[in-house]
């Protein structure tokens, strides 16, 4: 054979393997729209969006007939610079008044650049965090909001998640958008009494928007795995930040890096929940454990605690499957100061849980009974639990209950199987 | 055999129908995987060419609108010239294009000779 074929071959083989960066377009989607509102201020965001999607558009457009090239981030970034200095050009609007209050004080006379640096693109997005949290904004709209703006996420994506539909979602974002637009939200460097006072909420967002991923119902475990990811990768943003790096906020990248740990455990093939006893734990992510442990020594550097420290603790002793060492003394003792810094009746159901481990399960139960939970599908799968070999004429009830409570198709099976096992003990 | 015109016509203009990022990513690589396997069936009688998506619209009265998004929803993706010996293998061709996903359409037309 002839060499030169051989090399063509190679060549061939080469190209048809260089693929696409999985979610490129949903990264560099987020990066770009951050920067271009952080240059042209939120109020138009709109503009942002159609210039990006433009660029998208046009990615597609040619890499489907041409091929990918080399760099396929550069060449995004290249569109989309010239894409907005046409758009500047063309927009007489912005001209007559953007122009003039652009916030970032541009030497007269010169072209506006759009500045797609690394530095600038953490900037704007620690500034569109900032400004996503804003309390103007319900928490419901800032989870779809955040998903939207800084994670990339399209309407139909956040509708999986939330097993609704695209429509209601689209909804809440454009409401979101026009009331960031409305109230004059400045998208701006936060300052440090800024940072004060809405890092809260930005924390409450991130843990929301983890939580969403960790447990919703949704049975896509790519998509749920990504939203838990991106919650991890925005709550690493604030950790790198010198300003934002505070002791609450590794806490809750320490919560998360736990959980986390246990995602590839804790569900099966077909999306259902493996229970915490019934997890290989040869499929816990040890990495994440240990960055985990990391983080929580950071948390550590003052003396306050916050839910997230108690809560990442918890999730920190349930990185240890033995029981030894007074793993669940310590969980227990952690439920109670939890709820001591903030009441929930699931919070407290949780800690029965601990409790049986420690005093036993009559206790738990009487605990566990005076809790306001009559119709939580959990409160019944937990009291079935704990009525086991002690009434299971009454476990079986809570189980039934807890049956028809049940959300998903796993829990359901879950609790069809405990129903059956208690029946064949009991005609045994 | 026969040349056939497919042009690749959706609305790009409604938001709410828009892909998502993630996507139009998915899309991409259909485009690529469907024209890849029409060059090596040898169906192809250009070579795939991308045109910018905005241009320029020339009306009746000789204005010139940046366009076409302006007046009509549904805008030209794209075309391409294929080889097929009749209307009918064109069509099946045609069925294969990735724009129908996105709920666009397939104009297709025989060259005449």
């Amino acid at each position: 054979m002839p060499s030169y074929f051989c090399r063509k071959a190679f060549l061939f083989v080469c190209m048809e393997e260089r693929e696409l960066l999985p979610h490129l377009f949903r990264t560099e989607y987020q990066k770009i729209v951050s920067v271009l509102c952080y240059l042209f201020g939120i109020e138009h965001i709109t503009e942002a969006e159609d210039i990006v999607s433009d660029t998208f558009l046009a990615a597609t457009e040619s890499w489907s007939a041409r091929g990918i090239p080399d760099n396929p981030t550069a060449w995004l970034y290249t569109v989309a610079k010239n894409k907005t200095k046409n758009w500047l050009k063309r927009n007489t609007f912005f001209q007559q008044k953007l122009l003039v209050d652009l916030q970032h004080n541009i030497p007269r006379g010169e072209e506006i650049e759009v500045d797609l640096s690394e530095q600038n693109i953490t900037d704007s997005q620690l500034a569109m965090i900032f400004t996503v949290c804003h309390p103007s904004i319900p928490a419901e709209s800032q989870i779809a909001l955040a998903l939207n703006l800084l994670c990339g996420f399209g309407a139909q994506e956040i509708a999986d998640a939330y097993l609704t539909n695209k429509e209601v979602i689209y909804k809440r974002i454009s409401r979101a958008k026009d009331k960031l637009k409305e109230a004059d939200i400045k998208i701006q460097q936060p300052t440090l009494a800024q940072i004060n006072d809405r890092l809260d909420a930005v924390l409450k967002t991130l843990y929301l928007l983890f939580s969403e991923g960790y447990y919703s119902t949704s049975t896509n475990t790519v998509l749920r795995k990504d939203l838990c990811l991106e919650a991890m990768r925005l709550n690493y943003l604030l950790v790198d930040h010198p300003h934002t790096n505070k002791p609450a906020v590794n806490a809750l990248l320490a919560l998360m890096c736990f959980h986390a740990s246990r995602f590839d455990a804790r569900l099966n093939d077909i999306g259902g929940v493996v229970l915490y006893d019934d997890q290989d734990e040869t499929l816990w992510n040890r990495e994440l454990i240990e960055r985990g442990e990391y983080f929580l020594n950071e948390a550590a550097a003052t003396p306050d605690v916050t839910k997230y420290h108690l809560e990442a603790a918890i999730a920190y002793w349930h990185t240890h499957k033995a029981d030894s060492g007074g793993k669940w003394e310590n969980i227990l003792d952690l439920y109670n100061h939890l709820l001591i810094l903030e009441y929930s009746p699931i919070v407290a159901l949780n800690r029965t849980f601990a409790l049986a481990k420690v005093k036993g399960k009559q206790q738990a139960i009487s605990e566990a009974e005076k809790l306001p939970l009559a119709d939580n599908y959990f409160y019944h799968s937990l009291l079935g639990n704990l009525y086991t070999d002690i009434d299971d004429h009454k476990a079986l009830q809570h189980y039934k209950t807890a049956l028809q409570l049940a959300n998903s198709a796993a829990d359901k099976t879950l609790m069809a199987k405990n129903i059956d096992q208690l029946n064949q003990r009991r005609s045994n | 055999m026969n040349e056939f015109l497919l042009v690749f016509r959706r609305d790009f203009k409604t938001k709410e129908i828009q892909p998502s990022p993630e996507e139009l990513q998915a899309h991409l690589s259909r485009w690529r995987d469907w024209f890849r396997s029409l060059e090596s069936a040898g169906k192809l009688a250009r070579p795939t060419q991308p045109w910018e998506g905005n241009g320029r619209v020339l009306k009746h009265d000789k204005s010139v609108t940046d366009g076409p998004y302006a007046e009509i929803k549904e805008s030209i993706g794209g075309f391409i010239i294929v080889k097929a010996a009749d209307y009918e293998e064109a069509v099946e061709i045609a069925k294969g294009a990735p724009i129908l996903e996105l709920g666009g359409t397939v104009e297709v037309r025989m060259a005449v000779k």
